[in-house]
């Protein structure tokens, strides 16, 4: 298991106004991880510094920017808003479990070809709150994915490739499902088994 | 940014929490959405020495419209909940315009009405919108339940008449004497932030005419304004141009803006009036297309 560092565990206070810590045992990226956690430790810090997943960036820290963004339950949500304690006996996407080994996940790979980014600093936030849109809404209009985004600011872009990215995205999405249909099918037709 | 140290209780029941809440001596605060109690404890403007986090309580997430037509909204019913809800658009439309409009996508999908109500911000959206529709908080005590007006609940800026030992349940809105019709209209710099000003306008139209009416104005005083004398005006009317710009003008007057870097306070006024004149003319063209 992952043990919490000093540096996410400050030494402000001396021993005897000690809290306990509290463990937490959650699936990251479909991983069941653990930790031992101060209460005040925030979701973000337990990923960032806990879990080394530094994918997620805190960019405000004062729940302004998204760029914390990761999907708890499936649900995107401000990791920096959040406390540790509360992922307990949840699950949490970071941008880390977005590819596989081989493989971009098809919004990455909308924010690759379609320039979907400059510094990069709000994309993991973006890829997220994205993949929560598409997850329930496979055909967006531009709009929807404008006002899904809402919460995620981008100070390079100006937004327009990143819509771009967004729609490209669900494209491939829905030919990749298209074509795992026609794929079903032939093995039907095959009539193996 | 970090907290100060606390204790943290994830009971599993209200009575449970209720206990907790009274053995921390008024040290403990609740923790549903935590979109304003997390920022604000990151910045130390709240330290509280004990967190009781509500959310593995069963059975509080609900919206609904009981059979007399009284609408319940749960202690961890979400913004976004309320959002996407088709049935609640119907019903509640001041609800339903204000909900898209409170602060951004993902704030929307951890916060909580009831939790926006009870936090007291003067620039909170909710508190509005409850406020014109005559809406209650159902707390729950030691001693059992009690229903509070929202009007009646914020005490000032960030207070309410809440014990330390009571835990807001739910938000209770009375059933309408007649057909239910409203908005909620919003300024704001950008996606997220605070209102420079908000106006909840609700009215409930039986036999043609204003049957009752609430305004509740966001952001232009040191709380939520109950706008009673602006409503009023409507108040058997026929909702006409000459009726909404009375309430309008007495909208404004109630206001008690200051200026500051979103705007003067005789801009904001100017909104506020504006809004009570748009929200008034969004409904007479629902009604009209409806009729």
């Amino acid at each position: 298991m992952s043990t919490l560092f000093e540096e996410v565990r400050p030494s402000d206070g001396g021993a005897g106004d000690a809290v306990p810590v509290r463990r937490v045992e959650l699936t990251v990226n479909g991983e069941r991880r653990a930790a031992d956690v101060e209460p005040r430790l925030l979701l973000a810090h337990l990923l960032r510094n806990g879990f080394r997943l530094t994918g997620t960036h805190t960019g405000c820290d004062t729940t302004n920017c998204g760029a914390c963004t990761v999907l708890y339950d499936g649900v995107p949500v401000k990791s920096c808003t959040m406390f540790a304690v509360q992922a307990d006996g949840h699950e949490v996407l970071t941008v880390e479990g977005l590819a596989t080994a081989s493989e971009l996940h098809p919004i990455q790979e909308g924010f690759k070809d379609e320039h979907g980014l400059q510094c990069g600093f709000c994309t993991p936030g973006m890829m997220l709150a994205a993949k929560a849109l598409l997850d329930e809404n496979p055909n967006p209009s531009e709009d929807e994915i404008r006002w899904a985004l809402s919460g995620n600011l981008c100070r390079c872009t100006g937004y327009q490739n990143i819509v771009k990215a967004v729609m490209w995205a669900a494209e491939k999405l829905g030919a990749n499902a298209e074509s795992d249909g026609a794929d079903d099918a032939g093995d039907d037709a095959g009539g193996e088994g | 940014m970090y907290p100060s140290r606390f204790r943290y209780e994830a009971p599993s029941t209200v009575a449970e929490a209720v206990a907790m809440l009274a053995a921390a001596d008024g040290e403990a605060k609740i923790l549903a959405g935590g979109q304003s109690l997390i920022p604000m404890m990151k910045l130390r403007f709240a330290a509280p020495a004990m967190i009781v986090d509500i959310n593995g309580i069963g059975g509080l997430d609900y919206h609904r419209s009981d059979p007399d037509g009284t609408y319940r909204i749960g202690a961890l019913c979400r913004h976004a909940d309320l959002e996407k809800s088709a049935a609640l658009a119907d019903a509640q439309p001041t609800i339903a315009a204000a909900a898209p409009l409170v602060a951004d996508p993902l704030v929307r999908t951890r916060g909580t009405l009831v939790g926006s109500v009870c936090h007291a911000d003067p620039q909170g959206d909710w508190a509005s919108v409850m406020v014109s529709l005559e809406g209650a908080i159902v707390a729950q005590g030691p001693n059992g339940h009690r229903s509070i007006q929202v009007a009646d609940l914020i005490d000032g800026p960030f207070q309410t008449v809440l014990a330390p030992d009571e835990i807001a349940v739910e938000a209770v809105i009375p059933a309408a004497r007649g057909a239910r019709v409203g908005g909620y209209l919003k300024l704001e710099r950008r996606v997220g932030d605070f209102a420079t000003v908000g106006v909840a306008v609700s009215v409930e139209m039986s036999g043609g005419s204003v049957a009752r009416a609430g305004i509740g104005l966001t952001g232009v005083g040191p709380a939520t304004i109950n706008a009673s004398d602006a409503a009023a005006a409507l108040v058997g009317t026929v909702l006409g141009a000459d009726a909404v710009d009375a309430a309008a003008q007495l909208a404004a007057e109630a206001a008690q803006p200051r200026s500051d870097h979103r705007g003067s306070a005789d801009y904001k006024r100017h909104v506020v009036a504006t809004f009570v004149r748009r929200i008034g003319a969004q409904i007479q063209r629902s009604e009209h297309e409806a009729a």
